[in-house]
């Protein structure tokens, strides 16, 4: 399939569903290449009895444990956290949680406001609209009029509060701490073919229901109508270039294992911000030796995660249990700098129900609180269902050594070099932890919650992978313009996760996406001299 | 795979033997333990991807048994898995893993629980939808994102 298409999208996730739907009014040849392939809804875990031990098997959030296929592997052994994401049409939305916040106009401007990492070539104003757009494709659950935000207008009601939200939004009274129902892709109510959320309460392992708005089910429906080619089971080696340093298209490998070249006249990167590092490094050449678009050194570095510690407790009387989302609400109310603090920039709160039995038994034999023997039975029967637990969202800032590299022995299915990841928690977001923590111990105890304990950080919990090819105006530090073109190859851009230049301490797929689309509008608007 | 070729009778032996110590079955809350047989059939007939780990676990039980675990009397083999538990690791996470995750699945525990023992879908659950005035103190704060400029 050598003859040249207008656009080819490596990565059919949260924002190559985004620009693939965005560009396909053009009526351009666009095909987009994905290493996985479509999930049926009757494949998800909560469909069968074994529902919650296919986290530890086929439906595991670590592409390491999962080992399918469509995955590859990552050398994360040097990191605390470990990186956990899809590998298929839909991409990391198919296993996301749906919590859906946007980054806040602060945080596009660290540099001005707080002296720390660089501000955004962009801000909250130009991507409002995008935002906006990006909800209606998605379909966003929620309540306007949250004081943290500017205003919005979700498009659903937001998700019920529950036994367990109600507790913790007494709890947070109490303290006179902010909080609100969070905004989520769940739908509450019949959405664009969508059914309301029934609740199945397991949502992170993909909605049998299909009320949770992952892209396989909202974006990639609409960009295929409007005649985008998706290709599965694709999966990208390397991106090839000329000697005018011009992206000329693909070498792939197709679901049959066959090596194949896919000539373009563009090429736009969307495999987030581990799978994009590595295929810019895995496409070093003669031209490029340090790897494609890296004359700046900063493809890979300034890896951003958001350490998330979780904070726990039990209730003396049940409450939600599995029995609904397991997010529901935010509180922002540690979220902007204090100078106050020793610390800059913030943190969020996110709000938990709680879990089913046999997560329930597996962590708490784990961190040793349900013993073995007779006890056991009393020990379960205090804990199940009476979980509240809280995770303190930290903006880890970019830092060069956190990384994602090469490894020198990994390799994938096809041979192809697999990712190292490096990363250490920074001295500001250690002061963070603390202060976040003693809070959530407190609001637990508001919460009437006894038996608080801390796992600090979720160790698969390397669901945020940002920063690795950051935007930019100046090209020797960073990797593409405020735009999303690379700085050195002028038809080559990136739209996902990498390209954030600091993380804020949100669920970045909103932002991801609504930069997706912004980049998108500006290739529109650009055409007639999109390389120069 | 048949059970036979997953884990041998010993080590089949040695699985119950351990379920029996973490998960008892007990009168009061009229449950089964962990090591009942249908239970441990279910360990062995699912255990895929987990079996070199669990495995692992059971020849260190049998090592720490100075013999076969199996073969201890009950109150060597409580004493011997709960040298393993203290002794942790990956191999020992995945054995009670196993156990766990198989036990809270069998009908008769979870209708000991309250639970119906079914899916989550396609009946889902029902959640109330909580009191909403309880939002009316935030709702009246005076906004307080960051301003830029
Ligand atoms: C368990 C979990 C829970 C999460 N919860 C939330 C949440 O509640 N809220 C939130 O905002 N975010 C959440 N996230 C993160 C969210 O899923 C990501 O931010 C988002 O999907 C990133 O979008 P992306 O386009 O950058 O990459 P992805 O969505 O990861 O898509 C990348 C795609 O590229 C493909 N690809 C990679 N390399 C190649 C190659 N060489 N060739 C072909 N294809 C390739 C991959 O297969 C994949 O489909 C969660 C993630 C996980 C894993």
């Amino acid at each position: 399939m050598a003859d040249t298409v207008d656009v080819l999208i490596i990565g059919a996730g949260a924002s190559g569903a985004a620009v693939a739907w965005s560009l396909a009014e053009t009526k351009m040849r666009i095909v987009c290449l994905e290493q996985g392939g479509w999930t049926r809804p009757e494949e998800f875990p909560s469909t069968g009895r074994d529902w919650e031990a296919r986290q530890n098997g086929d439906f595991a959030t670590s592409p390491n444990v999962r080992a399918r296929p469509a995955d590859y592997p990552i050398n994360d052994d040097n990191s605390p956290i470990k990186v956990v994401n899809f590998n298929g049409v839909g991409g990391s939305t198919v296993l996301y949680t749906g919590h859906f916040p946007r980054l806040h106009p602060s945080d596009f401007k660290v540099r001005t406001l707080d002296g720390v990492a660089d501000d955004w070539p962009v801000d909250y104003e130009t991507l409002a609209p995008f935002f906006a757009e990006n909800d209606r494709m998605m379909g966003v659950s929620g309540l306007a009029g949250d004081p943290a935000y500017p205003p919005k207008q979700p498009q659903m009601k937001p998700l019920p509060l529950g036994r367990t939200g109600a507790r913790w939004g007494q709890a947070m009274n109490s303290l006179g701490w902010h909080w609100w129902p969070s905004d989520t892709t769940l739908a509450t109510e019949a959405y664009e073919g969508r059914a309301a959320c029934i609740n199945l309460g397991h949502c992170t392992p993909g909605c049998a229901q299909g009320a949770k708005g992952s892209v396989d089910i909202t974006y990639w429906p609409a960009a295929l109508r409007a005649g985008v080619d998706l290709r599965t089971g694709c999966r990208v080696r390397e991106i090839v270039t000329n000697d005018a340093g011009m992206a000329t298209g693909v070498i792939y490998y197709d679901a049959e294992g066959v090596e194949r070249f896919q000539a373009a006249e563009v090429v736009v990167l969307a495999c987030n911000g581990v799978g994009t590092p590595r295929l810019l490094l895995n496409s070093a050449s003669a031209r490029f030796p340090e790897g494609l678009a890296n004359s700046s050194g900063l493809v890979g570095r300034n890896l951003m995660f958001h350490p998330y510690i979780q904070v726990f407790g039990y209730s003396d009387e049940a409450v939600d249990g599995n029995r609904g989302s397991p997010l529901c609400l935010w509180s922002k109310e540690f979220y902007e700098t204090d100078p106050a603090r020793d610390f800059v920039r913030g943190y969020m709160f996110q709000f938990n129900r709680g879990t089913g039995p046999v997560s329930e038994a597996v962590i708490s034999t784990e961190n040793g609180r349900l013993p073995f023997g007779k006890e056991h039975h009393t020990v379960f029967r205090r804990s199940l269902h009476r979980k509240m637990s809280l995770s303190v969202v930290v903006e880890d800032l970019p830092e060069a050594h956190n990384r994602v590299t090469l490894d020198p022995v990994l390799k994938d299915g096809h041979g192809i070099p697999a990712p190292k990841v490096d990363y250490t928690v920074g001295e500001n977001s250690r002061r963070m932890i603390e202060h976040g923590v003693a809070r959530a111990k407190r609001i637990l105890a508001a919460a009437g919650c006894g038996d608080i304990g801390v796992q600090n950080p979720i160790l698969y919990g390397g669901w945020h992978l940002l920063g690795t090819a950051r935007m930019g105006t100046d090209p020797e530090r960073s990797v593409v313009s405020e735009w999303g073109r690379c700085h050195d190859v002028k038809n080559l851009f990136i739209v996902d996760g990498s390209i954030f230049v600091t993380a804020g301490a949100v669920n970045p797929t909103s932002t991801i996406q609504a930069l997706a689309l912004y980049i998108a509008d500006q290739m529109k608007q650009r055409l007639a001299t999109l390389f120069d | 795979m048949t059970e036979q070729a997953v884990l041998s009778a010993d080590e089949r032996r040695g699985l119950a033997g351990f379920a029996g110590v973490m998960i008892p079955a007990s009168a009061e809350y009229a449950v089964p333990g962990a090591d009942d047989p249908a239970i441990v059939a279910d360990m062995v007939s699912t255990l895929g991807r987990d079996a070199p780990w669990v495995r692992a676990a059971l020849q260190r039980l049998d090592a720490l048994a100075e013999g076969c675990f199996a073969d201890l009397p009950e109150a060597r083999r409580e004493d011997v898995a709960h040298r393993l538990r203290e002794e942790g690791g990956a191999a020992l996470a995945t054995l009670c893993r196993v156990v766990l995750q198989c036990y809270y699945r069998d009908d008769r525990v979870l209708l000991s629980l309250g639970i119906e023992p079914r899916p989550p879908f396609p009946k889902g659950h029902v959640l109330e939808q909580g009191d909403w005035s309880l939002l009316d103190p935030v709702r009246q704060r005076a906004s307080m994102w960051r301003r830029v400029e």
